[in-house]
């Protein structure tokens, strides 16, 4: 049975939040996907410790009030989907979900660069770390090293600390002189500066290295310490976690095999959408880090315009178009400042694992120059992941494009395929 | 849910108490070997993403395999087994 709505909305985070509220809010049925089991995506997570930040309370109740209109619908992942028709699984079942319009909220995932030792358990990605300590991972009394580039660190280094963890230090790869320019212009984004105040006191005490990452783990069976290259010499330090993400990447996969254009000015792609938020696909639109990463506040107003549009009321969107721009341009201040160092690129050593889910070394990719020879020759990007960890290191590594997507979007039951692809007439 | 606030599972047939809320990635890692899995070679691999996107930490919960240990909520009485 396929059940019906106005509008579906995919995603999890404070963009999918605010695209629900839009829509609901002109009378329409939402439908609204989460492969999460609670609210909230990655920016917003509910911390099992420290409950729901809140202004994501505030977001939830808002969007409860429109309640007649919203339904949610968590633990629900797309395996496939065509510009009307979603395929989905949930713990039990598969179900199809059709649609008159469909708006992608798919949000981003961290950019992992691979370097000796950075398969042993106890390196995790930044953002990894804070979703999982928020999920209740134990990290207290963990000695933990914070390294990679952008504002995130800061972020995730504050949650660890809230959680009883000894934070020995955070590497930042971007040179001092470019993290100091950013700061300079915080004073743009209010919001911003406040948020960066408020982290400052909470990090108090934790060194913040600038120009500075690390080469190399050093572990048998867990992670036992680091070495850090920094401008004042190298460092070995001992810890239980390193915790490390060089920025984020716009998950694009589901937009892609809605035959969605993609941007690709930026070695990561991103969705194309109009100043409406339309992707090349009818009645698909996109809003948030799926267009490009700029942060929280463009991802709110984004999701807004797209609900408003995707219902059928594009003045309304059109209303928001200025503050959306102004938010936009936040994302070219963080490209521009935390621009990775080339050293960051060449970390990996001829042995080192750059395809985790099938072991594939650096030097088994040798030769290769496109993503489909690679994967039939070693296997590389077959596994779990289907590429989404290799496949963006290697792009960021200028080896090969990561490949096109095929459904199923993420490994699925073979009951869920059996209900029939809405991807292949 | 037993204590307030706790549940409890098992993880390789050793019981874990978490707080209530927690996933199963929170659960295996509170026991004292928090390995998830042996790559394809036998090495030791934990959680790295958080959020379902890099499938490090995919364990067998209840009899039914490859499931991402950090997007399920723990639940009382489950079964965890690792190096599936």
């Amino acid at each position: 049975m396929t059940e019906r709505y106005d509008v579906l909305v995919v995603g999890a985070g404070p963009a999918r939040v605010a695209a629900a509220r839009a829509a609901a809010s002109h009378g329409a049925r939402v439908g609204l996907l989460d492969a999460q089991a609670r609210h909230g995506g990655q920016v917003w997570r509910h911390d099992v410790l420290h409950g729901t930040p809140r202004p994501a309370r505030i977001a939830f109740d808002l969007l409860a009030r429109t309640r007649g209109h919203v339904e949610w619908l968590p633990q629900h992942q797309v395996i496939s989907a065509d510009h009307r028709t979603l395929l989905v699984e949930t713990p039990r079942a598969a179900v199809r979900l059709s649609c008159g319009s469909m708006v992608l909220a798919t949000g981003a995932r961290e950019l992992l660069l691979p370097f000796p030792g950075w398969t042993l358990p106890g390196v995790t990605g930044a953002g990894g770390i804070q979703a999982l300590a928020k999920q209740g991972w134990p990290v207290r009394g963990k000695r933990v090293v914070v390294a990679g580039s952008g504002p995130l660190l800061l972020a995730a280094a504050a949650t660890l600390r809230r959680h009883g963890a000894r934070v020995l230090g955070i590497c930042e790869q971007a040179p001092a002189a470019a993290v100091a320019a950013f700061a300079m212009q915080l004073w743009r984004w209010p919001a911003r500066a406040v948020q960066a105040a408020v982290l400052r006191t909470r990090l108090a005490g934790i060194p913040y290295r600038c120009g500075s990452f690390v080469r190399m783990a050093h572990g048998r069976d867990a992670l036992c310490g680091v070495d850090v290259d920094d401008p004042h010499g190298p460092l070995h330090i001992p810890c239980d976690l390193l915790a490390v993400g060089y920025g984020l990447v716009p998950n694009v996969e589901l937009a892609s095999m809605l035959g969605c254009a993609l941007d690709h000015t930026r070695i990561h792609p991103c969705v194309r959408v109009d100043t409406l938020l339309r992707t090349s696909t009818a009645n698909v639109y996109a809003a948030g880090e799926s267009c490009g990463i700029a942060g929280l506040a463009a991802a709110r107003i984004e999701g807004s315009m797209a609900g408003h549009a995707a219902a059928g009321f594009p003045a309304a969107a059109t209303a928001l178009l200025p503050s959306r721009q102004r938010a936009r341009r936040f994302a070219d201040l963080l490209a521009q400042h935390f621009a990775l160092d080339a050293r960051t690129r060449t970390l990996a050593g001829a042995d080192t694992i750059i395809c985790r889910c099938e072991d594939v070394t650096l030097a088994a990719l040798d030769g290769f120059t496109d993503a489909r020879a690679a994967r039939l020759a070693t296997r590389c990007g077959m596994g779990a992941c289907q590429g989404r960890i290799c496949g963006t290191t290697l792009a960021e590594l200028d080896r090969f494009p990561h490949g096109g997507t095929r459904p199923p979007l993420f490994p699925a039951r073979l009951a869920t395929l059996a209900t029939g692809d809405p991807s292949t007439p | 849910m037993s204590a307030a606030g706790t549940v409890r599972l098992s993880v390789d047939g050793e019981p874990v108490a978490v707080p209530a809320g927690s996933s199963v990635a929170a659960a295996v890692a509170s026991v004292a070997a928090a390995r998830f899995r042996r790559s394809v070679r036998g090495e030791p691999r934990a959680a790295v993403c958080g959020m379902g996107v890099c499938f490090e930490c995919r364990v067998r919960i209840d009899d039914t395999p490859h499931q991402r240990a950090c997007m399920t909520p723990a639940r009382e009485g489950m079964q965890v087994s690792t190096d599936d």
